[in-house]
Order: structure tokens, then C-alpha cells, then sequence
């Protein structure tokens, strides 16, 4: 055994030892469903300089990079609330930057997004949060809602009958994250976006919010991408990982083979 | 010098492109006022903190400000022995300028700056793009009710503190002055009935008198949506979308009062 095995070891021994689906071989089989090619965006200065990216159906790719490398950027472009300055980004076979805003929005519907901070409407309940996008784009009974907000809560280890009628504002961080995703997956999206997902939490939170992760990859087959600089988080969910650098991305591979690089800067970020 | 150049352009490039934000955010903003889904719900609940929330602060307002006025007005008009006049003066001044103007200042200080306040929260706290990301238009969902709102419930309040400033004007004319309460009261119905008609039916002050609060109402709505969604970083950012929406808000109200009261002499010329 090398020291990148030994790394990896250490970093996966608490590890469910099933890979989540998508992982190894079955990628070359699959067809991306999202792809980013030669994405270019800047604000007042360059964000993202050439981005190529591809997500197959059934993985989870883990999107490695320092704060402030454009990690999040990525995620705003594929739901198009960001439109670059050149480049497409293909969701689901359709270019979004040509969309409609009307077109668009039929496309976030098929996608579930996990925010950093949880992002709840803070004003509404946690049954009012989980229950919106059914309540938005669906024609459900209320009694139908309320039903999958309760099986979505329980799937997050929620206690439905507890914390249904609480505010955002009455939860821990830990609890928010995991209405946040409880309402991600409400209306079964086809693919999930986590937005640094276990950024701000403690250990024993990390650790939940990783086995959900885990939970909705092998239960849901879920597509997902997950930016964090969290490594020890990112590679226990990653069926493939990404590093972006300087607007770049500069890696693309299995956590093995990210351990394994000889590059210096790949070394030095993985600490 | 190509410094200062450069900075003048940079701050001309952001005043276009602010002003063709808030008429971009105002079209959007109006053309979703016809297009499914509608957020009753949410237009009702911005009736109620507009309206209702500001009725406390209106009704003071009114109040003080018809009192004032007939206050003021008995001084100078008693030089002449022209105090009976009081009630032309203060119905005049009420339902023109005063009760609009200050009606939509207070409103642009209480709820102006609540719609910017809440906005820019849930701008800065990714609210606004989770919304947008499960397939909801923001600008549909919170900006259009807002809107209506304002449409609808500063027009009803400004009534309320033209009817409140007269009343509180007759109080004084009757308690302080001993002007009879019918006269004061025919003062100042002489004055709304003779100030000429638009289109022959209307009275030229009484369409003055919600026209003005109807542009007013979407002037402190679209500027409270415009700087809270436009917010960003954090809390600093909120605060500084709060006060910009106040400060702009106050200053064209003020500006559009000139220009719709020029307006309207040229469309009802007033009687002679």
C-alpha cells in the first residue's frame, strides 16, 4: 500500500464501502446530462477562464476548489441564474444560455439545489418551505403535500410532527441544511446541487449531512454535484472529482487518482 | 484628469444603468400583473402592512399637519378679519399637495424602506435565488404584489389623511378661532368644487388628489424592490439598499409632485 492508498484509507475508513452509483466503470457507459464547455465569465474581474465540465447521469461529482475559484458560479450557471460571457452549459441535452426565462425555469425544475446556508424563506415555515416548490409547480392537493413534506422530512431524519410548524430562525445550522435539503428533493429532482454543504456545521453534523448525501445517491440514484473545499467530506460522496484553480479546472478523476497526482499544487490542496 | 474622467464615466455608466434596471424591474413588474400564476395571497398581506401598518403614522400625520395649518393660516388670514377663509386654505392644501405628499413620504419611510429592508435580507441570504432556482420568478412572486399594493393602498390612505387633516383643521378653526364648524366646512367644499373639471365630470382636485398618490405608491414600491434586490454584501448591504431606497424614493416623490401638478394645469386649466 502507497501513501495516496494510505491517505485515501484514512480519509474513507468510516466509509459505507459501497460506491455510490455512477462510480468506476459505469461512467463510461453513462451520458452527461450536464456540460459545461469552454465557459468564460467575469464580473469586475475574470471568475471563470475555459471551464469544461461534464456530469454523468447517476454520479456524484465533487467540484474541489479554494474559496472565491468560481465553485458556486458553476452551480448559478447551470440553473442559469448566471449567464456566461462565452461558452454553453447543456442541461438535460438543451444549451440554457439560448432559454427563455419561462424555458429556464422548466429546466430548475428538474433540479434540486442544497444552498450553503440553507437558504429557508425565514419568514415562512418549515412545512411552508418544503411544501413550495410542490405548492409552485404542481397542482397536488394540500393534503398530497403535506404527505411527501413529512416522508422528505423523515428521509432527513426529521421529526416531522416537531418541527413542521417551526421557523427557520429555531433551528440549528445542522437542521437547517437538512430542511434545505429535505426541500431540494421535495418535488424528485433529477439532479441535486450542493452548494458547500457541509461548510460552517460540526463534526457530528458534517457526518450527517454526508450520510443524507450518501442516502440519496444509493436509495434515489440521484445525480448530483457537490462544490465544497471540505476534502474529507468531498471524497467520501465523490464518484468523480473536479479542481478549480484560478477559473480553471485543473483536475478531473477518481479521489484515487486526485491523491495520486504528483502535482504540487494538487499535494498542497489535498494538506 | 483621465482619472476623473474615468470615474464620471464610471458613475454616468452606473446611474444608465440603474435607471434602466428600475424601468426594466417596473415593465416586468406590470406586465406580470396579467400572467398566471397570481399571488393573492401575498397581494393581500402587502395590502395589510402597507396599508393598515401605515395607517397609525397617516392618521398622525394628517392630524398634526391640518392643525398646523389652520393654526398658521388664522394668524395671517385674522390680519384681514379673512379667517373665515380658513377652511378654503386648509381643504386646498390638504387634498392638493399635503395630504399626497406627506402621505407618501410616511409611507415611503415606513413600508418603503420595510420592502427594501426585506428584499435585500433575502437577497443577501440567497433566498431570492433559491426562489428563482425551483422555477419561481421573483420579480412575479414579490415584486408585483408590492406593486398593486402601493397602487391600491396609498391612494386610500392619502384620502384617509386628507379627511383626517381636515378634520383635525376644523378643530382648531372652531375650538381656538371660533369659526362656526358650517362654515369652516362650506370653505372647504367652495374650494374642491370650484376648481374646475377634468373631462366635465371630474373634479379637478379629487383626480388630482388620487392620481398623484397612485404614481406616488409605485414610485415607493418599485424603488424599495429595486435597491433590495440590487443588495449585496451582507447585512452592511442591506442597510445601504434600505436608506438609498428612502432617500430616492422621498426625492422622486417630491420631483414627480412638480411635474404632475404641471400637468394637470395644463390639462384642467383652473377656474378664474
Amino acid at each position: 500500500m502507497n501513501a495516496a492508498d494510505d491517505y485515501l484509507d484514512s480519509i474513507r475508513h468510516e466509509l459505507d464501502p459501497t460506491p455510490g452509483p455512477g462510480a468506476g466503470s459505469a461512467i463510461a457507459e453513462a451520458r452527461p446530462i450536464i456540460e459545461l464547455e469552454d465557459v468564460w465569465l467575469a464580473f469586475d474581474e475574470p471568475v471563470l477562464r475555459g471551464v469544461n465540465l461534464r456530469v454523468y447521469e447517476g454520479e456524484t461529482l465533487v467540484v474541489f476548489g479554494e474559496s472565491g475559484s468560481g465553485k458556486s458560479t458553476i452551480l448559478k450557471l447551470i440553473l442559469r441564474l448566471l449567464v456566461p460571457d462565452r461558452g454553453s452549459v447543456r442541461v438535460f441535452g438543451q444549451d440554457v444560455t439560448r432559454l427563455s426565462y419561462e424555458e429556464a425555469a422548466a429546466v430548475r425544475r428538474r433540479i434540486g439545489m442544497v444552498f450553503q446556508y440553507a437558504a429557508l424563506f425565514d419568514s415562512l415555515t418549515i412545512y411552508e418551505n418544503v411544501a413550495y416548490p410542490l405548492r409552485e409547480n404542481t397542482n397536488l392537493p394540500e393534503v398530497e403535500i403535506e404527505e411527501i413534506v413529512r416522508e422528505k422530512l423523515r428521509f432527513v431524519d426529521l421529526d416531522p410532527d416537531r418541527v413542521m410548524a417551526l421557523l427557520p430562525g429555531e433551528l440549528s445550522g445542522g437542521m437547517r441544511k437538512r430542511v434545505g435539503i429535505a426541500r431540494a428533493i421535495a418535488a424528485d429532482p433529477d439532479v441535486v446541487l450542493y452548494d458547500e454543504p457541509t461548510a460552517g456545521l460540526d463534526p457530528l453534523a458534517v457526518e450527517t449531512i454526508v450520510t443524507l448525501t450518501r442516502k440519496l445517491q444509493t436509495e434515489l440514484g440521484v445525480t448530483s454535484i457537490v462544490v465544497t473545499h471540505d476534502i474529507r467530506a468531498g471524497f467520501r460522496v465523490a464518484s468523480r472529482v473536479n479542481l478549480l484553480r484560478d477559473g480553471k479546472i485543473i483536475f478531473e478523476g477518481t479521489p484515487e487518482e486526485m491523491v495520486a497526482s504528483p502535482d504540487p499544487y494538487i499535494q498542497a490542496f489535498l494538506g | 484628469m483621465a482619472r476623473v474622467l474615468g470615474t464620471i464615466d464610471a458613475w454616468m455608466r452606473d446611474v444608465a444603468l440603474g435607471v434602466q434596471g428600475f424601468f426594466t424591474l417596473g415593465q416586468r413588474a406590470v406586465r406580470f400583473t396579467a400572467a398566471r400564476p397570481f399571488y393573492w395571497q401575498d397581494l393581500i398581506e402587502q395590502m395589510d402592512r402597507i396599508g393598515v401598518g401605515s395607517l397609525p403614522i397617516i392618521l398622525l400625520t394628517g392630524l398634526f399637519t391640518g392643525m398646523v395649518l389652520a393654526l398658521q393660516s388664522s394668524v395671517e388670514l385674522g390680519k384681514f378679519g379673512a379667517d373665515i377663509y380658513i377652511g378654503n386654505l386648509v381643504g386646498a392644501s390638504m387634498v392638493r399637495e399635503l395630504g399626497p405628499v406627506l402621505a407618501a413620504l410616511m409611507v415611503a419611510g415606513r413600508a418603503g424602506s420595510g420592502i427594501a429592508a426585506e428584499l435585500g435580507s433575502m437577497r443577501v441570504t440567497e433566498q431570492i435565488d433559491a426562489m428563482e432556482s425551483m422555477g419561481t420568478d421573483p420579480i412575479k412572486k414579490l415584486v408585483t404584489p408590492r406593486l398593486l399594493a402601493g397602487l391600491i393602498m396609498v391612494p386610500m390612505l392619502t384620502v384617509i389623511a386628507d379627511v383626517v387633516g381636515i378634520v383635525g383643521g376644523l378643530a382648531i378653526a372652531v375650538l381656538r378661532v371660533d369659526i362656526p364648524a358650517d362654515v369652516y366646512l362650506r370653505g372647504v367644499w367652495g374650494t374642491l368644487a370650484t376648481s374646475g373639471f377634468v373631462f366635465g365630470v371630474f373634479p379637478r382636485d379629487f383626480v388630482s388628489g388620487l392620481f398623484k398618490p397612485f404614481v406616488f405608491g409605485g414610485i415607493i414600491t418599485l424603488t424599495g424592490c429595486y435597491y433590495g434586490l440590487s443588495a449585496t454584501g451582507g447585512t452592511e448591504g442591506v442597510g445601504l439598499a434600505t436608506t438609498r431606497a428612502v432617500v430616492t424614493a422621498s426625492i422622486l416623490i417630491l420631483a414627480t409632485d412638480y411635474f404632475l401638478t404641471q400637468l394637470l394645469l395644463v390639462i384642467v386649466p383652473p377656474v378664474q
